[in-house]
């Protein structure tokens, strides 16, 4: 790629894989949990978090060298609330219908902990290019594995995909239910998520032993 | 001149100065952008009270919430609704702004034992006559909310529900027509009593063919957010009884 140099491209492509924030980082898991009940909601809070993450870096990245180090955790956050409370009145303005798909979102993107993990981590040490160039790689990152168990749980739980209905009516018993298959219930609440992100970390490692940790 | 970042005075100026340009910014943007603001929910509340009175862009198959569109709901509004009433005490007055009245403020000042008012809309439809109330309550994270219109026998002929925060996919769904669409043609009066409608687990009866057992199907994952809407439509039944007598006597 000519206009990413060899270490750029790998800001994007490590979340993704072996730097995941979700699977390696263990960072994001409470939001992972909460709203992963379907796709539709995993995918509106995967472009969400992109947004205030690769906007946050750089503005964090800008202000690295001024931020007194005693109060940088407080300056964070005030740059996260700021962000997402502006992002949420020019909606409410302009797209008003989009913001109430988005509110329920608004609280869970503040206090997620991926956000102010890589501000800390990175955009505090680094320009702003690269920091949002972190930002993206972390949040697709992020977002590929909320897709991935928001498939997972939407359609073993409610047999659905983005709220249309893939393998039939469960109360009409046709498609798939006509052979006496049930949605399981289960999908749908919280530790669902927590055993199909585990499936994702066991599966992850299995095919790559490096990330195993030695004891 | 290196910046000293890490002395008392600069971080306390460094906050200071944050906190200042931070709040112009917001408090710049919250009035420059409050009118269009304002005039959203004002619409929002309109196709509300629409959607539940049946006037809405629904169609025949269950699938998604369409509102009458913002360019034309208040002229719908208008001429859907044809009484705004504002119930004080024993007093009943009309208002053109009642839809304005926030529900929530007026229970609190009723908690406080301060003078309150409550709304009623009365809409009439292809010659049948409409009874919407508003309701407000709450479910497991924040505020939920909605409008239910009766008829003059206490039979529902549509709701609305909305919420701050549920959580998405599963208490979120009461915004959801499978679960609005249940309480369609449910009665709130079990004999003579005033019951309300319970969101009810295991009342077997997952079509919601039974219209008479004061009962609809529970949204799975969601009991919290499904008691509240219970709590909501009895606390508003008990609030509006007086009121929803004297239309039954009529």
């Amino acid at each position: 790629m000519a206009l990413l140099s060899k270490k750029d491209t790998n800001l994007i492509t490590d979340p993704l894989a072996d730097n995941n924030p979700i699977t390696i980082q263990v960072l994001g898991i409470c939001s992972a949990l909460a709203i992963t009940a379907e796709l539709k909601a995993s995918l509106v809070m995967a472009v969400s978090v992109m947004f205030v993450l690769g906007a946050g870096n750089v503005v964090i990245s800008l202000m690295r060298n001024i931020i007194p180090s005693k109060i940088r955790i407080i300056v964070q956050l005030i740059v996260v609330a700021t962000l997402v409370i502006i992002v949420d009145q020019v909606l409410k303005a302009f797209a008003y219908e989009l913001s109430k798909t988005l509110a329920v979102f608004v609280g869970l993107i503040i206090t997620n902990c991926i956000i102010m993990g890589r501000f800390e981590a990175f955009a505090l040490a680094n320009g702003p290019w690269r920091s949002f160039l972190d930002g993206i790689g972390n949040s697709l990152g992020y977002g590929v594995i909320l897709i991935i168990v928001g498939f997972f749980r939407e359609l073993l739980g409610s047999g659905t995909l983005f709220g249309i209905p893939v393998l039939g009516d469960p109360i009409e018993k046709t498609g798939l239910y006509a052979t006496g298959y049930e949605n399981n219930g289960f999908m749908i609440i919280p530790p669902a998520a927590l055993i199909v992100v585990g499936i994702i970390i066991w599966v992850q490692r299995s095919r790559n032993p490096a990330l195993v940790e030695e004891n | 001149m290196a910046l000293k970042t890490d002395s008392n005075v600069y971080t306390v100026v460094f906050a200071a100065v944050m906190v200042v340009v931070v709040g112009s910014i917001l408090a710049f943007l919250a009035s420059f952008l409050s009118p269009n603001i304002k005039e959203n929910e004002r619409f929002e509340k309109q196709q509300n009270i629409l959607y539940a009175m049946g006037v809405n862009e629904n169609g025949d198959d269950t699938g998604s919430v369409n509102f009458i569109p913002t360019d034309v709901v208040e002229d719908e509004f208008a001429s859907y609704i044809k009484e705004q009433l504002v119930i004080q005490g024993d007093k009943i007055t009309e208002d053109n702004e009642a839809y304005l009245i926030d529900l929530k403020k007026q229970l609190a000042a009723m908690k406080k034992g301060e003078d309150y008012k409550l709304p009623v809309f009365i809409g009439e439809k292809d010659g049948d006559k409409f009874y919407i109330v508003p309701m407000y309550g709450k479910g497991l994270w924040d505020a939920i909310w909605g409008f239910i219109a009766l008829d003059d026998s206490m039979t529902v002929q549509g709701v609305y529900f909305d919420h701050k925060g549920e959580t998405p996919g599963l208490g979120a769904n009461i915004k959801m027509r499978y679960f609005m669409d249940d309480f369609k043609g449910e009665t709130i009066l079990d004999g003579t009593k005033y019951a309300g409608i319970s969101v009810a687990k295991g009342n077997n009866d997952p079509l919601n063919k039974t219209k008479d057992d004061n009962e609809v199907d529970a949204l799975a994952g969601a009991t919290i957010t499904g008691n509240g809407v219970t709590a909501m439509i009895s606390e508003t039944v008990k609030l509006y009884k007086p009121y929803l007598e004297t239309i039954r006597a009529k």
